[in-house]
């Protein structure tokens, strides 16, 4: 018995206890399936429902509800059904095996029958049933029996929306069934007009002209008949075929003057008749004032629902209320004046205890802020921050920074509003938002010293806002003197006397929190490097905290930590020159960064690992526009960690890869540190003969190969005037771009065609494609370089960067000489893997230097032409 | 459009579940999981609607049991609250002051009510009584075939002796 399964389910203490007994259930169902037997069918299914509502597996019995639905017993048949409605839905292809059944049934004798037909049909129909069955359900939209009428509408809802050109068929029926008395028939048949209208315009425009009079008498009629004991609903006969109507009837107004003149005078009865003490009243209320605010505009009648949607905000039921600010919602557009003046009681919404309605309040308020209101707004909300629950907190800060953002017209309120978000919940503040922040403040150099005083002090009452740390401690880096010599004093501000040795103890706090993750700590180890310079006399102290991290486990603190050590023991010379302040970032490189974000990971490797050893693959730079904008969200990719930030702003790699640290480097150590600092990630053959200024010379005169690192000198300061917007531009094409490949692609993708990656008149580059066996999303890929001129190339490096869908992997090049005149290659093979397999084809950015006659030479180039399905 | 409709006991037990838009077997589990982490946690005097991906669900507590159904975002969150009670009331009828373990050890009849109420995620029937009516003379049609079927098998049974 079914009954015995449900308490033996029931007395199960665990979850283990359970999965037993439906698998020796499941298992003695399987052992009847197989036998065929016709006595316990119906059983089996019943028990096989239950168990699917457990979450089981079911699909064995899937069968079984096509044979109980072919068998021609009632009983048999109603199980049957309910089953298929349960265990199948429209997109298992055995449903197609029904519809010979269905065909039958829908036309039995028996009306029942014909009733449990058009139920499973309205309620999992496929496309295909719908066009094998429309013309029976439309046959029985005139049928006799009214529960078969109002079936087979609510069956033709199912039908036109899933193949919409069929639904001119049943306008006219439709059209007729809004005669109909009988209220069952009446609304389904009300509802299937409003959903013919939104597929087919013609049914549109069909009823708005044969309809729309009869429909408004019908609304009459149902608002002023007798009570019905049937229909009554808290004193209101039947609100459900109210709300049909005005739903109908707003489809039929929107957009058509005439027909909304027509429905005005019951719009209005509805407005005021409708009593508002029950859920069922509001609920036409409700739909009453949508039709109003959305049909052609009639003045009085707008003023009447705005009143109305006042008087629900006002209300103390929760639920009149939330439905009340989604409505104010969709009135902003209309009439935002109107709206405005519920502002106050809007705001009260926001900091209600229910989290729905504070989050369609928050909503709305959004919507409702303009220039005149916005200051006092923030103030309140920026004040509500600080109690608000801690869910809540994100969506609010994430509402505030953007509004913020949005109507900052003095750079100085920005400030100020960011700086009171960053202390009082930075915790929640996107990276984005606080990059933005430090682009602005930037720019603000008439600002600089306040803002630098006025996060000092913020940081110096709280340091549990980890944004709030990261931007005082970047601002006190770049603009400590003037923290401590007080420049830039505005007149709104108290005065204070900060120490040298006070800014110092600040960043030395902000790196010993315990709580300071990655990002954090390198940038106040920057910071403290920035300081040493700004700073004479602490420089020896700096040092000292500096040191301290030496033997930080996380390698990118710890290389940075002793390259940092050495410029200042070794190098004063360009120590100033090095921690220069930041020249202003470029807030449309920003903002236009930001838009069209794309994150990308570089991976390089060195062709002569021999020689070299950093030659293994490790993460070099980003481009400059990635400075504030790398998120520092959890992107798997090993080369972008938590510290894209500092990465980007003095290029180190902040990922845990196994680079030996730069002080390790032989001969050259002077030159690699800076190199290293300058991140171009491994010492390039082309650069190792070269002082630092020579790079910088190089950088600016020869800007097109130099790109990647051009940006980055100016970053680390160490020339201001290095990157201009115009160089940033090419760096943010970088990976941009990447149309799909001209090549065709094989089937299954079993073989790939060898394509000539990179052609130029001295040398030329062959990728060969395979695949490892059962991981399509891997492509193995051997680069072949051929020497096309008549001189040696020595120093060869191959450098490939790659977007953050994919992952790189360089092994060793065969050799870092290539021979001249084609006499020899070297081959070198990389593996890529495609985490968007499938849906985005390879793209990649390659870079080859090498030296020639003594000269530096460096090729770049984009390839976006690889075989689609890589 | 009633995107699906839900029963889950207080403890998270699921009583029924009728799907009016395709959803796998895997994501209506997801979905199980995700709303009644979303509405079993909410306080009682709080609003009867939870926003969810896109959609809103409309919930009811009655004594054990909330009552949940999803809607899209430009429907009357207020009325599918009244037919939410509909359902209820027929449920009520139809048991005679229904509790949980009807609906536990007779689920299919409370699926041929609601067959009775919804289709294809709209309301099909306001009246109460007509609704109880058509179940119980579909259910006196599966008691006749049974009778029936029974004395078949007696008369089979007596003409065997």
């Amino acid at each position: 018995m079914i009954g015995d399964m449900i308490r033996a389910i029931r007395a199960c203490k665990t979850a283990a206890e359970e999965r037993a007994v439906v698998r020796k259930e499941c298992a003695a169902i399987r052992a009847s399936i197989n036998e065929d037997d016709q006595d316990y069918r119906h059983r089996n299914l019943a028990k096989l429902m239950f168990i699917q509502m457990l979450g089981y597996p079911t699909h064995f019995g899937q069968m079984e509800c096509l044979k109980l639905i072919a068998s021609a017993g009632f009983p048999e048949k109603r199980i049957g059904y309910l089953g298929l409605m349960l265990l199948l839905d429209e997109r298992q292809e055995v449903l197609m095996l029904v519809t010979n059944s269905l065909k039958q049934d829908l036309n039995h004798s028996n009306q029942y029958i014909v009733g449990l037909a058009l139920c499973a049909l309205g309620n999992i129909c496929s496309a295909e049933m719908a066009r094998d069955l429309a013309p029976e359900v439309e046959r029985l939209l005139q049928f006799r029996d009214p529960n078969i009428r109002k079936k087979a509408a609510l069956c033709s809802i199912r039908i036109i929306k899933k193949v919409p050109a069929l639904a001119e068929n049943f306008i006219n029926c439709a059209a007729s069934l809004l005669k109909e008395k009988h209220h069952g028939v009446l609304i389904t048949g009300v509802q299937l007009c409003a959903d013919l209208c939104k597929v087919s315009s013609e049914a549109l425009e069909y009823f708005r002209k044969k309809c729309t009079e009869g429909l408004v008498r019908t609304l009459r009629d149902i608002v002023n008949s007798p009570y019905s004991p049937e229909y009554d609903i808290s004193g209101i006969t039947d609100p459900y075929l109210h709300i049909r109507l005005l739903k109908l009837l707003r489809i039929l107004g929107q957009g058509d003057a005439d027909a909304s003149d027509r429905m005005t005078d019951i719009l209005a009865q509805v407005a005021t008749k409708t009593e508002s003490n029950k859920n069922a009243g509001n609920a036409i209320l409700y739909e009453c004032v949508e039709t109003i605010m959305s049909i052609e505009d009639d003045g009085g009648l707008r003023v009447l629902a705005i009143n109305i949607l006042g008087k629900f905000l006002s209300n103390r039921d929760n639920n009149i209320r939330y439905v009340a600010l989604n409505m104010l919602m969709r009135a902003t557009t209309l009439d935002a004046q109107a709206v405005q003046r519920h502002r106050a009681t809007i705001l009260d919404c926001v900091k209600d205890s229910d989290a729905s309605i504070r989050k369609r309040a928050l909503d709305l308020l959004y919507l409702l802020v303009n220039d005149n209101n916005v200051k006092p707004l923030i103030k309140e909300l920026i004040e509500y921050l600080e109690v608000s629950d801690q869910e809540f907190k994100g969506d609010l800060t994430a509402k505030i920074c953007s509004l913020v953002e949005k109507f900052s017209s003095e750079k100085i309120w920005y400030i100020d509003q960011m700086l009171k978000v960053l202390s009082e919940a930075g915790n929640f503040v996107k990276d984005e938002v606080w990059h933005a922040l430090i682009v602005v403040i930037s720019n603000a150099s008439d600002l600089h010293g306040y803002t630098v005083r006025a996060l000092y002090r913020a940081f110096l009452t709280s340091t549990e806002q980890e944004t709030l740390v990261r931007v005082a401690v970047w601002c006190i880096g770049e603009y400590g003197d003037m923290l401590v010599n007080n420049v830039g004093m505005l007149d709104i501000e108290d005065p204070i006397t900060v120490t040298e040795c006070d800014a110092v103890d600040a960043v030395e706090v902000a790196i010993k929190r315990h709580t300071s993750d990655l990002t954090t700590k390198a940038m106040a180890l920057i910071a403290l490097l920035k300081l040493s310079s700004r700073f004479p006399s602490y420089s020896e102290r700096i040092k000292d905290i500096i040191v301290q991290n030496k033997g930080n486990v996380v390698l990118e603190l710890q290389q940075r930590s002793i390259e940092f050590n050495r410029i200042l023991q070794k190098h004063p010379k360009f120590r100033s020159a090095l921690v220069e302040r930041m020249p202003v970032l470029d807030e449309a490189t920003f903002s236009g960064r930001r838009a069209g974000s794309l994150p990308t990971a570089i991976s390089t490797s060195s062709g002569a690992p021999s020689n070299l050893p950093n030659g293994i693959a490790k993460p070099a730079t980003a481009p400059i526009p990635d400075l504030l904008d790398l998120s520092s969200d959890d992107v798997p990719a090993p080369s972008s960690s938590g510290g894209d930030f500092l990465q980007d702003l003095l290029g180190v790699d902040l990922s845990p890869t196994p680079a030996p640290s730069g002080a390790d480097m032989p001969p050259k150590a002077s030159t690699d540190v800076l190199l290293d600092l300058l991140s171009i990630g491994m010492p390039l053959p082309v650069q190792t003969g070269l002082s630092a200024s020579d790079i910088l010379s190089s950088s600016q005169d020869d800007k097109a190969p130099f790109v990647n690192f051009n940006g980055l000198a100016s970053l680390s300061s160490l020339s201001a005037n290095a990157t201009s917007p115009a160089n940033a531009a090419p760096m943010m094409d970088l990976l941009d771009g990447r149309g799909p490949g001209p090549q065709k692609s094989e089937e299954n993708g079993q073989a790939y065609p060898s394509l000539v990656a990179y052609e130029s008149s001295s040398l030329r580059v062959m990728f060969n494609f395979s695949k490892q066996r059962g991981s399509p999303q891997t492509t193995l890929i051997q680069a072949t370089f051929t020497n096309l001129s008549s001189n040696v190339y020595n120093d060869f490096l191959f450098q490939a960067a790659v977007p953050k869908f994919l992952q790189l992997h360089l092994d060793p090049a065969s050799s870092n000489t290539l021979p001249a005149s084609g006499d020899g290659s070297i081959t070198q093979n990389l593996k890529v893997t495609n985490s968007q397999h499938g849906k985005k084809s390879l793209v990649m950015r390659v870079r080859i230097a090498y030296k020639t006659n003594n000269k530096d030479v460096l090729e770049e180039r984009q390839i976006n032409n690889f075989p689609q399905n890589l | 459009m009633i995107h699906f409709v839900l029963l889950i006991s207080r403890q998270g037990k699921v009583r029924l579940t009728k799907w009016y838009s395709p959803y796998s077997q895997k994501e209506r589990t997801k979905v199980i999981r995700e709303l009644s982490g979303l509405i079993l946690t909410r306080g009682p005097k709080l609003c009867n609607f939870v926003e969810w991906r896109g959609l809103r669900v409309v919930y009811k507590r009655y004594a054990s049991l909330y009552f949940c159904m999803c809607i899209d975002e430009d429907d009357n969150e207020l009325e599918i609250l009244e037919i939410i009670h509909h359902y209820v009331e027929v449920l009520d009828r139809y048991f005679g002051s229904v509790c949980e373990l009807d609906l536990i050890y007779n689920f299919h009849k409370a699926y041929f009510i609601l067959d009775e109420l919804l289709i294809a995620g709209e309301l099909q029937e306001p009246s109460k009584r007509t609704v109880t009516r058509l179940v119980a003379a579909q259910d006196s049609l599966v008691e006749t075939a049974k009778e029936q079927t029974s004395s078949i098998t007696n008369i089979i049974a007596q003409a065997a002796k």
